[in-house]
């Protein structure tokens, strides 16, 4: 029984290579394209590990992992940022929002998989 | 195409869209239209073109970009003023990254130079110093077959080292975040075989447990020299969340026996249990989540509904309705001749059937509609380039963007567009010098527009400028032995001159407009799509160009005709009107020439079997019926034909892809019989009668 994963990024492109990284290792993949999809998915289904971007419209990443950690089934949930962005404030700033971990675009396959199959172990 | 290759492409077709966004916001912001949002969205879509373009390795592209999205960021944050001057230098950037992008498809070249000059140009915007992260990604290259570059991950720190001593005492705070002591434990024994022990003196009696509160300690040994930057690497990310010591050298006594990872994920399984929020957290955390959620709520919901569809397998739709279209015909012929009486079940059944074949056509067609939006937006950019190049200062107005007609129909619009804004701004406007003297405002406008008028789509593009010179052209029409000196033209024709082969106002060639293609070029191309150009021009006001072209290439509606054995097809647009004239109408000009009086005009009548070659001497017009047609620029003529078999709509089968091209005829179709017809190109035909006149002027003034 595969692990679910809910990814949340504007990215037509970005979506589908991380469906196809997470797919091909095994995993349920959920698509989001922006926090506020992101929450909405999150009530439909209950991922074991969540990939989220930061710049997004309507709903950015922060907004996301804010409210999804005032949620008590997802407080724990490991989220994971996802960004070309890597400035220790925003880092800080993720980590403040509640964030588990950052990964920075451009993404190694294998890497991703690695680390995510960590967290959700 | 592997699924790389796929996701390769819907990248591409992503930057098409991010950078057609980009530009319109971008000209929301110089028109002074924008706000907070609008810069928001800017920045997104360069954010996300360079973040694609790290994936793939188009190293130029992430470069440029980066450099693009560090202005936008301080324009983002207040920083930097969205002026005037500040987004025109953007607009150019982004006309760079159209480059950049292009050249990353394979398809051209970046002007290098162009593009060091932009970056330095944008570098200044933010102040210049800030030169040190100009390669944003760091220049490993990627390495596996993916062309993806390696990954940084807070909690991955592996590297080999010693003597340690680390103490840990994870928060609450960090639990609620997400993390779990265990990974760190498994982090850490991965940077060296360690020893760890549990501290869980003080965890409490059941009853007195708090599920989200945190009793638990580690003490984490490594016997060898490990390290001690990779050790806190592993912990960057928590920070405060998860407080460590760090000694070298401390031995610790131990109180209880080392346990192995696998025993200690147990253990904070059965000690932390599954988190619980408690009422007092609760309340804190229902109060704000209101706010953004209710905001946001319309904007998701009112995400259309769309798919996205192969195009193949909707012009495979197409083609199947095309088939079913005249299979109903034949169908419907069949019915006839079998005689089976016009109110019979079948042939009310089949009076249904081609109502909802029509409706299904015209579905389909819908679907293959597109805005001419994708056009318009490329113009912009091409007027920016024009007035560089030309010194003129011009504001380009775009009216009726949403306007849909066929995909085959867009896809060639773009060529005679450009063309004709090249003209009106190489040709119509002045230069701000000869504008300000003749008392109007220095900033040309061109105006281009989209409508649709009496199933067809209509394209104008007029400027403001001085208006076609007409003695001027006139002039040269006759220098060029385009017209006799003497010929007596309305201002009209005059303007409609310059589409003439061969014609060129522009005293010398500039490398804009005259590139050795003519407006006559445009026309003939224009033509070719069946559709009409035509210009208005008052002097010192400026010039309107119009076009128009039919919605769709692929069906038409024609009046069926037939000459000698053929039968073929008139498209009805280009009737005026059909009648049977009266011998008395009719002036011979010559052997086999006449001329047709309608209501006070007279128009040349052309036998269309002797035009196509189908018989060598006109058939007597009164004994058969004229087809008034017009054609391009209003000419017309009185097309003979032997008789009117009736009018239908009928599919277009390219003549050219199946066979080859054919003077005067335009394309072909298959008729309900199951016959193939021809179907007129009548500009073809008017100028083959034209041609002959032009050759015999004196018959014409007799």
């Amino acid at each position: 029984m595969g692990k679910t994963v809910l990814t949340i990024d504007d990215s037509r492109m970005m979506r589908e290579m991380l469906l196809m990284v997470l797919q091909g290792a095994g995993f349920n993949v959920v698509q989001a394209e922006d926090g506020k999809q992101g929450l909405d998915a999150l009530s439909r289904t209950n991922p074991d590990v969540i990939i989220t971007d930061i710049n997004m419209p309507v709903m950015d990443g922060y907004g996301f992992i804010e409210n999804a950690r005032m949620d008590a089934r997802y407080r724990s949930t490991p989220i994971l940022v996802l960004s070309t962005e890597s400035s220790p404030e925003k880092k800080q700033r993720a980590r403040q929002a509640g964030a588990t971990g950052w990964i920075v675009k451009p993404f190694q396959a294998e890497s991703l998989l690695e680390v995510v199959r960590r967290v959700s172990a | 195409m592997d699924s790389f290759e796929a996701i390769k492409q819907t990248y591409f077709q992503e930057c098409d869209e991010l950078l057609a966004d980009l530009e319109q916001n971008l000209l929301m912001l110089e028109a002074g239209e924008g706000d907070g949002d609008t810069i928001n969205a800017v920045f997104r879509a360069v954010h996300s073109v360079k973040g694609g373009a790290g994936a793939f390795g188009f190293e130029a592209l992430v470069a440029f970009a980066h450099i693009f999205e560090t202005t936008l960021d301080d324009m983002r944050s207040g920083k930097l003023d969205p002026e005037q001057d500040v987004i025109k230098i953007m607009l150019r950037a982004s006309d760079v990254l159209v480059d950049h992008l292009q050249a990353a498809k394979g398809q051209g070249v970046v002007d290098e130079e162009r593009a060091a000059t932009m970056s330095r140009e944008l570098e200044a915007l933010v102040g210049g110093g800030s030169n040190e992260e100009t390669a944003p990604l760091s220049g490993e290259s990627g390495g596996d077959e993916w062309g993806f570059k390696p990954l940084m991950f807070e909690v991955d720190a592996p590297a080999p080292a010693a003597g340690l001593t680390l103490v840990m005492r994870p928060t609450a705070t960090m639990y609620a975040k997400g993390h779990d002591a265990v990974l760190f434990l498994r982090e850490l024994e991965r940077i060296a075989h360690a020893e760890i022990e549990l501290d869980a003196s003080a965890l409490p009696s059941l009853d007195a447990l708090d599920p989200e509160a945190s009793y638990l300690t580690w003490t984490v040994r490594w016997p060898a020299d490990v390290d001690e930057k990779a050790i806190r690497d592993v912990f960057d990310f928590v920070g405060d969340d998860c407080p460590i010591e760090l000694k070298r050298d401390a031995p610790a006594p131990p109180h209880q026996p080392a346990v192995d990872v696998a025993a200690m994920l147990a253990n904070i399984r059965d000690a932390a249990g599954p988190p619980v929020v408690t009422e007092e957290e609760h309340e804190e955390k229902v109060a704000s989540p209101a706010a953004p959620g209710g905001k946001i709520e319309s904007k998701s919901g009112a995400a259309a509904a769309t798919i996205r569809v192969d195009l193949e397998r909707v012009d495979r739709m197409i083609d199947l309705v095309g088939e079913l279209v005249i299979n109903q015909a034949m169908l419907a012929q069949r019915v006839a001749e079998s005689e089976t009486g016009r109110s019979s079940s079948i042939a009310m059944g089949l009076d249904e059937l081609e109502q909802l074949t029509r409706e299904i056509q015209d579905s389909v067609m819908a679907i293959r509609a597109q805005p001419v939006k994708s056009v318009f937006q490329r113009m912009p950019r091409l007027v920016r380039e024009i007035a560089g190049a030309t010194g003129k200062q011009v504001r380009l107005v775009t009216e009726g963007e949403n306007t849909e007609v066929d995909k085959t129909v867009i896809e060639r619009l773009s060529d005679p567009i450009t063309h004709m804004l090249r003209n009106a701004i190489d040709h119509g406007l002045e230069t701000p010098e000869e504008r300000s003297a003749s008392g109007k405002s220095p900033e040309g406008v061109v105006r281009l527009a989209a409508l649709h008028r009496s199933g067809r789509i209509v394209i104008e593009v007029s400027d403001d400028g001085k208006g076609i010179n007409r003695p001027r052209v006139r002039e040269i029409a006759v220098n060029k032995g385009l017209i006799q000196p003497d010929a007596n033209l309305s201002d009209d024709e005059i303007d409609n001159l310059i589409f003439l082969p061969g014609f060129s106002t522009a005293s010398a060639v500039s490398n804009i407009s005259g590139r050795g293609v003519g407006m006559d070029v445009v026309k003939r191309s224009i033509q070719g799509l069946g559709g009409r150009i035509s210009i208005a021009s008052v002097p010192g006001k400026g010039s309107t160009f119009t076009l128009s072209l039919p919605l769709t290439l692929a069906v038409l509606d024609g009046m069926v005709i037939s000459a000698g054995e053929q039968t073929l097809v008139a498209p009805l647009t280009a009737i005026v009107e059909t009648l049977r004239p009266k011998p008395q109408d009719i002036r011979p000009i010559g052997p086999n020439a006449a001329l047709l009086a309608v209501r006070g005009a007279h128009v040349p009548l052309i036998d269309v079997g002797v035009a196509l070659g189908l018989r060598d001497t006109p058939i007597d017009a009164t004994a058969g019926v004229v087809l008034l047609v017009e054609g391009e620029g209003g000419a017309r003529a009185g097309v003979v034909a032997d008789e009117i078999q009736g009018q239908r709509q009928v599919v277009i089968k390219s003549l050219e892809a199946n066979y080859q091209r054919v003077g005067g005829i335009a394309a072909a179709t298959i008729l309900g019989d199951g016959r193939v017809a021809l179907i007129l190109d009548v500009d073809a035909i008017i100028a083959s009668q034209r041609d002959r006149t032009e050759a015999k002027p004196i018959a014409l003034a007799s």
